[in-house]
């Protein structure tokens, strides 16, 4: 055993020394592997940072948020929205009452309109809500108030409206108290929203305008039917069994056959953010190949170089051999040369790819998140590359009939 | 018992179709101690001798012994052993390693060696090996900053490193000039004399004076075997 470690370290030894003795082409070997590493660690660390924003965003929606839409999911998964809307106010009161999991209940509406203040309009999505809608949101309004329980029951013309909102209409910044028409039915701003930004989507959430579901369905639609029930589980636990529950009782409301379709959909928060994560995953994913790639390439580059080198010491080899040297030996000494280069390239890209993802934040204000695992997997593949783009040039080594060799000019 | 010990060897190489004869039948014993120089022009087996003297290389027929030890249906691995311990290769181009130091050149040897030879006293033995050829003071040097004769010697030192039962010397001095020719045939008529086996090959009449007996071949076969002595020799190289 000892006389084995002796050999293995002095073999060690001389790779090392071979490739101190050519700075200039060792550098340029690992320069491929650096690269290659720097940019897997750089891209994983831009992907996750990526994907940890867009958590981060969907989770400031609340987390415990489902949306109970009418509609039926054909089992092709097409969504299909015929005629009338079949959800009703008792089926939000049914909510309220039966559901143990649900904490706060809202029935809503949607529609597009034009909003009017003065010599100003600005056309934008107009929301008809209930009172406990900034509780479902987790959304506040920044100056005023939200309306009442009272106003939202005698129908009253008042609304909040988001920052954007305000901001077209009230370029002055005092929209509170202000009048708005909406379809020329005229509207009190109470209050307005908190800014929230774009969603995952792509839409301006801060675009919008919130009134009493009882009002924008009575002076704004003319119409008698909710279009969506707005719910907040009562913990990020319970949205699963929130929905459940929510499930069976419409079903029961609505009278439909075990093997029938609901008439309603459901979208939770953690749906819409899984969906997200997803596609951030995807782009990982993606930014991570390509990254592994030019890894690749790095490795092609020392098969390169260790080929060549192979040519240029044929000599050695053959002095090598003579003086008692196995073909074992030659293979190690190739092989470990390979993954000294690419190992110790691998370290100085984990070096590279931690400072480049610095940069990046800096300069585009994106978070990044250098992870221990793609520092592991980078530096894993990096040796792993070595291995196997230094195996055959070694074992071509290795394979040198000392004579040959010898002889080689 | 002598130290090498060749019998009817045979050597032939198929070149496609073509089977060429390089070697048909030498017999050659060589005692230890003895200094022998290997004659003759290119194409007439000296070089195949040479490989399979020095286990680099297998007789298609025949036996050698090498200090008793039957080294001719031996493979690979086990020829490598045989040449770490018992043969020390002197080459005509040096063939030092470039950018390695003269100590670590003749450290090379030992790494490969079956015994457990630890990093201090492999700097010892070559340390040693270096002044038994004069280079002391040169442990240092490049190959690059050595004359042609000094990296010879070095050669001679790496050679000598394992203490090998014989030392083949394969045109030492075809790429030096007379002066320093002479200064390497004084090393290796000096070791001899301090008791190591020499083999030399050459094709220079007044190289092989040096040594004490002069084999010459021919079309792969023996033609001459004769005893020179040293006196001859001193007066051919001056």
């Amino acid at each position: 055993m000892r006389i084995v470690a002796v050999r293995l370290a002095s073999i060690a030894r001389v790779g090392l020394k071979a490739i101190v003795r050519n700075p200039m082409r060792s550098s340029l070997t690992m320069l491929g592997i650096i690269i290659g590493v720097a940019c897997v660690i750089t891209m994983v660390a831009v992907g996750s940072g990526a994907s940890q924003s867009v958590q981060e965003a969907i989770g400031a929606l609340g987390t415990n948020f489902i949306m109970v839409i009418p509609g039926v999911v054909t089992q092709s998964g097409a969504h299909i929205h015929g005629g009338e809307s079949t959800l009703t106010e008792d089926d939000v009161e049914a909510i309220r009452r039966e559901c143990p999991s649900v904490a706060y209940v809202s029935a809503g509406v949607r529609t597009g309109g034009q909003v009017v203040a003065g010599g100003l309009n600005w056309g934008t999505t107009i929301y008809g809500a209930d009172v406990d809608w900034p509780l479902i949101r987790a959304w506040n309004t920044s100056q005023g108030e939200f309306f009442t329980a009272a106003e939202v029951r005698s129908g009253a013309k008042v609304c909040v409206i988001g920052a954007a909102v305000a901001e077209a209409l009230f370029p002055d910044g005092k929209a509170v108290g202000q009048v708005v028409r909406v379809n020329n039915v005229p509207f009190h701003v109470l209050g307005v929203l908190e800014r929230k930004g774009g969603t995952t989507m792509g839409t301006d959430q801060d675009d919008q305008l919130v009134a009493p579901y009882t009002t924008v369905m009575k002076r704004v639609m003319g119409t008698t039917r909710i279009g969506i029930i707005y719910v907040a589980a009562v913990s990020p636990d319970a949205v699963a069994r929130a929905q459940e529950e929510i499930e069976a009782l419409l079903r029961q409301r609505h009278r439909i056959a075990e093997d029938q379709p609901s008439d309603f959909m459901m979208r939770s928060q953690e749906e819409i953010a899984s969906r997200a994560a997803q596609s951030s995953r995807t782009m990982s994913l993606l930014l991570g190949s390509v990254a592994a790639i030019s890894l690749l390439v790095g490795g092609i580059g020392i098969m390169n170089i260790m080929l060549v080198s192979v040519t240029e010491r044929t000599r050695e080899i053959g002095v090598r051999l003579a003086v008692g040297a196995k073909a074992r030996h030659i293979l190690l000494q190739f092989l470990l040369e390979a993954v000294i280069l690419s190992v110790v390239g691998g370290a100085l890209g984990v070096a590279l790819g931690f400072g480049a993802s610095r940069v990046i934040s800096k300069i585009a204000g994106w978070p990044t998140i250098v992870g221990l695992g793609s520092v592991g997997l980078a530096f894993g593949f990096a040796a792993l590359v070595g291995v196997f783009f230094g195996f055959y040039p070694a074992r071509r080594a290795s394979r040198l009939d000392p004579i040959e060799a010898l002889r080689y000019e | 018992m002598a130290l090498v010990e060749l019998a009817d060897v045979v050597k032939v190489y198929s070149m496609g179709e073509v089977e060429v004869c390089a070697l048909a039948g030498v017999s050659l014993a060589v005692d230890a101690g003895d200094f022998v120089a290997i004659m003759g022009a290119s194409g007439s087996g000296k070089s195949t001798l040479m490989n399979i003297l020095g286990c680099l290389d297998r007789p298609t027929s025949g036996s050698y012994r090498l200090d008793g030890i039957d080294v001719a249906s031996l493979d690979p691995n086990a020829r490598a052993e045989i040449r770490n311990a018992k043969i020390g290769f002197v080459f005509q181009s040096f063939n030092l390693l470039a950018r390695t130091s003269a100590l670590e050149n003749v450290e090379l040897p030992l790494i490969y060696g079956t015994g457990a030879v630890g990093g201090g006293e492999r700097l010892r033995r070559s340390a040693a090996a270096l002044a038994q050829v004069g280079l002391e003071g040169r442990e240092h040097h490049f190959p690059s900053q050595l004359s042609g004769g000094q990296q010879q010697r070095v050669a001679i030192a790496r050679a000598l490193v394992t203490d090998p039962a014989i030392l083949l010397a394969d045109e030492p001095t075809g790429n030096l000039d007379t002066a320093t020719s002479r200064e390497v045939m004084q090393v290796l008529r000096a070791l001899n004399a301090a008791g190591k086996t020499i083999i030399l090959i050459t094709h220079e009449a007044d190289i092989a004076d040096w040594a004490r007996r002069r084999v010459v071949l021919r079309d792969g076969r023996i033609v001459e075997d004769v005893i020179t002595g040293r006196e001859v020799g001193v007066g051919g190289a001056a």
